[in-house]
């Protein structure tokens, strides 16, 4: 029995709380990667601004781990609540790497709490540096465990369905899925990507406001050679994710490249809208498609027709799939001609204009990762278990779900709000000068 | 043993961490509030301050462990609890996300105004409340299956002298485990004034707690005479846990052995739930599901048991090194040394 509105509800509930707590879980897996590193330049080169932008990010960090934490305890929950029927199939086959996930957690925690209240404690800073080490795997390990049972929602594999019954259960391979390659290492590293250009967005904007200090500059050119990295990696590794779409998930890639006919030499379409089913001002690279999906211009690419009409992914994922590209093209770029420009000495880079563009490059790198997100999950529409199950058969049926929606909203507004509130004030009354005079770092 | 026994006694075993480590953050929060509203709260705020926060995280994990770790070795728990605790368990985790971001808010942050303080302590006594909701449900007689799906009879539970008991017994245990627990620790960290104050407020709540737990016991007879009996013929568990409680009040009322007390609390507390537990064997949830019919594939119950001692291998040293270096570091504990980022 199936109540259509508490599936529509659900969706909704589920769509908000993934989107809400996937900023924070984002910033929460890589920035320890960010805090380990400066730390270690710190400990390397014997500079204390490396050490003091470690300190600073971490007091930021804790805010954002906690809302992370609140809103990660809220969606493992709502799995069970909002689709107990897709819990109940899948949970006996994919319940492993969930449960592996509370104990990357657990380490994680734990860590992080001896973290925190060790600054200064022992003789080394070497000694303390290697405490975030578990942080930083933990709270990575946590981004695979959660992205495994995904891909597993992806490309379900490992067991045998005989009279409607699961059997035949092997959870090492339904978690050795074929999505899971792809998707968690461009999970991962799109997550490092991300907290990169936000910490090097706030960089930048202190220097817009006039802070003209070392330390930030220091900051920035750290974090533009971390972007570039990390950046390139990310686009490589999404070209990945194409393939492997074009060889499991065809439907989906399809729908988010618009490519209706099953043909060879496939053409990529950029940009364009739908309108009445037609596709208009659209940019045509020949061969493209081809070559994204199998390195090959004259492979043949399969197309929306093979696919029964109620089994196509909504085609707004077009636009999402253009979204995240883009983004991750012009972030690579950046930081690129940043470098160099910091090696040739060009002057505008260090100028308003092309600070303002760093900037961005925050908020865009959160934008890329909610429209990767919502490609990923809405092009496996209808499926919740792509092949297996359709989305309104794992649904709840009860008849609350939609006030639970706005009681959901209003919390997480506040907590928006309140952990934005909190860091600005945290970070405004304790300014980086003020901190280094306190600290009477500078040798000067 | 068979699997589901294990697996089910490793899930309460967590959940029992949960309890008391929970109890303490929840008290310790409510007992900060409180006495800020009386002027007395230069007395206990640092001490509280700086038992939870290296800890609030990890005692957040013990509640996911148990939530994940049911719906994996137990999947239709998912069905029958997912469908039918909507509503309690959204409140639950509203109040929980309120409160640990407002804590963490609060004490990372700028230190906000006295309002939070007695939210954040408030919310401490709710959410033992709300939370226990799911124990009363489990006990059976609030839920329906119609058309082959559980619904759940919200009039019937909030009218229920068990489902109020219920709640009264996990407030009145949230603070008297907590307040134990400070004596000692602001006993520990050289703090007089403080200790006797939660000496205080521990020989407070031990008697409502003693009343509410016969209480509940006497309504189960009434409202589940099968788990009644089973409550019954475990009755020397119980007895042990009473002759426990009854000492650690007399070292409290002596003022001596606080360190002890609280040992002999947590065996008190353990001997009361797996008691209580084993008594609820082998139902999850009255009558409709029992942990055999529930449980998962043996390859997935294999697979989570070798991944959960591979877990705790990893787990408890670091938990070791967590409580060393704070719960038992004089230099920590007393303010001596506060080396906070
Ligand atoms: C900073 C964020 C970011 C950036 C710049 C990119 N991506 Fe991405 N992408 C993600 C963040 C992301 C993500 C949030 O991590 C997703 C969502 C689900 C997933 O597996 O990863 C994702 C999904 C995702 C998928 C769907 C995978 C699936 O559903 O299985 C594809 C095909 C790509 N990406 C391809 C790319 C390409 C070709 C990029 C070129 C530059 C790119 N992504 C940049
Ligand atoms: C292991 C990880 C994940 C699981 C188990 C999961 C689970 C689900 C479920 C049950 C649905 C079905 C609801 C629906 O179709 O609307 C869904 C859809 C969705 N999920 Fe995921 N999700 C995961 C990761 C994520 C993440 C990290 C995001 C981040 C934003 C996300 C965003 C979405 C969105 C936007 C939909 C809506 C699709 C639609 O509109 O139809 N998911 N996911
Ligand atoms: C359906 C999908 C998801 C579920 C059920 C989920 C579950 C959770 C839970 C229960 C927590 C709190 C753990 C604690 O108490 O410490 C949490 C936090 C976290 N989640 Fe999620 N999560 C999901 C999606 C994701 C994704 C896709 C990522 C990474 C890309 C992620 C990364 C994290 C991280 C790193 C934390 C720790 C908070 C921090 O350190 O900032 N989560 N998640």
């Amino acid at each position: 029995m199936i109540n259509e509105s508490a599936v529509f509800w659900s969706r909704v509930l589920t769509e908000t709380t993934l989107t809400f707590h996937i900023i924070y879980a984002t910033i929460g897996v890589g920035i320890p990667l960010m805090i380990m590193i400066a730390q270690w330049v710190g400990y390397k080169n014997n500079d204390e601004h490396y050490i003091l932008l470690a300190r600073r990010w971490t007091r930021g960090f804790v805010i954002t781990v906690a809302v992370g934490v609140v809103t990660g305890t809220a969606i493992g929950l709502q799995l069970s609540l909002l689709w107990p029927n897709f819990m109940q199939l899948a949970g006996q086959v994919i319940a492993l790497p969930l449960f592996m996930e509370t104990f990357a957690f657990f380490f994680e925690a734990i860590f992080l709490g001896i973290y925190l209240y060790t600054w200064d404690r022992f003789d080394s800073q070497k000694k303390h540096m290697l405490l975030l080490i578990p942080v930083a795997i933990g709270a990575s390990m946590s981004a695979v465990f959660i992205t495994i049972v995904n891909s597993f929602m992806n490309a379900p594999q490992g067991f045998d369905v005989v009279n409607g019954e699961l059997v035949n259960i092997q959870p090492l391979i339904a978690m050795f899925n074929p999505a899971m390659p792809t998707k968690v290492a461009h999970v991962l590293v799109s997550a490092y990507m991300t907290s990169a250009f936000i910490l090097a967005s706030i960089a930048a904007f202190r220097l817009l406001q006039g802070s003209n200090h070392i330390y930030h500059k220091k900051a920035l050119f750290l974090l533009m050679k971390l972007g570039i990295v990390f950046s390139f990696a990310t686009a490589l590794i999404g070209d990945f994710s194409g393939k492997y779409l074009a060889e499991y998930q065809p439907e989906k890639l399809a729908a988010a490249e618009w490519h209706f006919e099953t043909t060879g030499e496939a053409p990529l379409v950029l940009l364009g809208i739908m309108d009445d089913g037609e596709v208009r001002y659209e940019i045509t690279v020949p061969y493209g498609l081809s070559i994204l999906a199998h390195s090959n211009p004259f492979a043949e690419v399969i197309g929306l027709d093979e696919f029964p009409p109620d089994e196509i992914p909504p085609l707004y994922i077009h636009y999402l799939f253009n979204i995240m590209v883009f983004i991750g093209m012009f972030l690579f770029l950046v930081p690129l001609v940043y470098v160099i420009g910091k090696r040739r000495s060009w002057s505008f880079i260090n100028k308003k204009w092309f600070r303002w563009v760093i900037v961005s490059g925050g908020p865009l790198s959160i934008i890329a990762i909610e429209a990767g997100w919502w490609l990923a999950e809405v092009g496996r529409q209808p499926w919740i278990l792509r092949g297996l199950m359709r989305t309104e058969q794992g649904a709840t049926t009860s008849d609350q779900v939609d006030l639970m929606l706005l009681l959901f909203c209003i919390l997480y507004i506040v907590l928006g709000i309140g952990s934005i509130v909190v860091l600005r004030r945290m970070f405004r009354a304790n300014t980086i000068e003020r901190e280094i005079a306190e600290r009477k770092l500078e040798k000067r | 043993m068979n699997l589901e026994v294990l697996g089910v006694t490793v899930l309460w075993t967590f959940l029992f961490g949960y309890v008391i480590v929970a109890s303490i953050d929840f008290g310790a929060g409510f007992f900060n509030a409180y006495t800020l509203l009386t002027n007395r709260s230069h007395i206990l705020s640092d001490i509280i301050k700086r038992y939870l926060s290296p800890v609030w995280e990890v005692t957040n994990v013990f509640l996911v462990f148990f939530f994940v770790g049911i719906v994996g070795f137990f999947p239709l728990t998912a069905f029958y609890y997912g469908t039918i605790l909507l509503v309690p368990v959204s409140i639950s985790i509203i109040l929980l996300a309120v409160r640990g971001s407002y804590y963490a808010f609060e004490s990372y942050g700028a230190a906000g105004h006295k309002g939070y303080a007695l939210a954040y302590g408030l919310s401490g006594l709710l959410i033992p409340a709300s939370l226990s909701v799911v124990l009363t449900i489990s006990e059976g007689g609030f839920v329906d299956i119609v058309d082959g799906r559980p619904v759940l009879d919200f009039w019937a539970l909030y009218t229920s002298p068990l489902s109020w008991s219920i709640v009264l017994l996990s407030i009145a245990a949230v603070l008297y485990i907590s307040a134990v627990f400070l004596t000692w620790y602001a006993w520990k960290a050289n703090d007089p004034q403080a200790s006797d104050l939660m000496r205080k407020y521990s020989l407070i709540w031990a008697l409502p707690l003693i009343i509410t737990a016969i209480g509940i016991i006497v309504e189960m007879r009434d409202h589940n005479a099968v788990h009644f009996n089973s409550i019954v013929s475990l009755w020397p568990l119980f007895l042990l846990s009473g002759l426990l409680f009854l000492v650690t009040v007399w070292f409290l009322w002596k003022k001596r052995n606080y360190g002890l007390a609280v040992i002999l609390l947590i065996f008190q507390f353990a001997f009361a739930f797996f008691a209580y537990g084993i008594s609820h064997y082998p139902y999850l949830l009255y009558p409709h599901l029992t942990i055999h019919q529930g449980f998962t594939n043996t390859e997935m119950a294999i697979a989570l048991v070798i991944a959960f001692i591979l877990g705790l291998c990893l787990l408890l040293p670091s938990l070791y090194l967590l409580f060393r270096l704070f719960l038992f570091n004089k230099k920590y504990v007393t303010g001596e040394r506060n080396d906070h980022v």
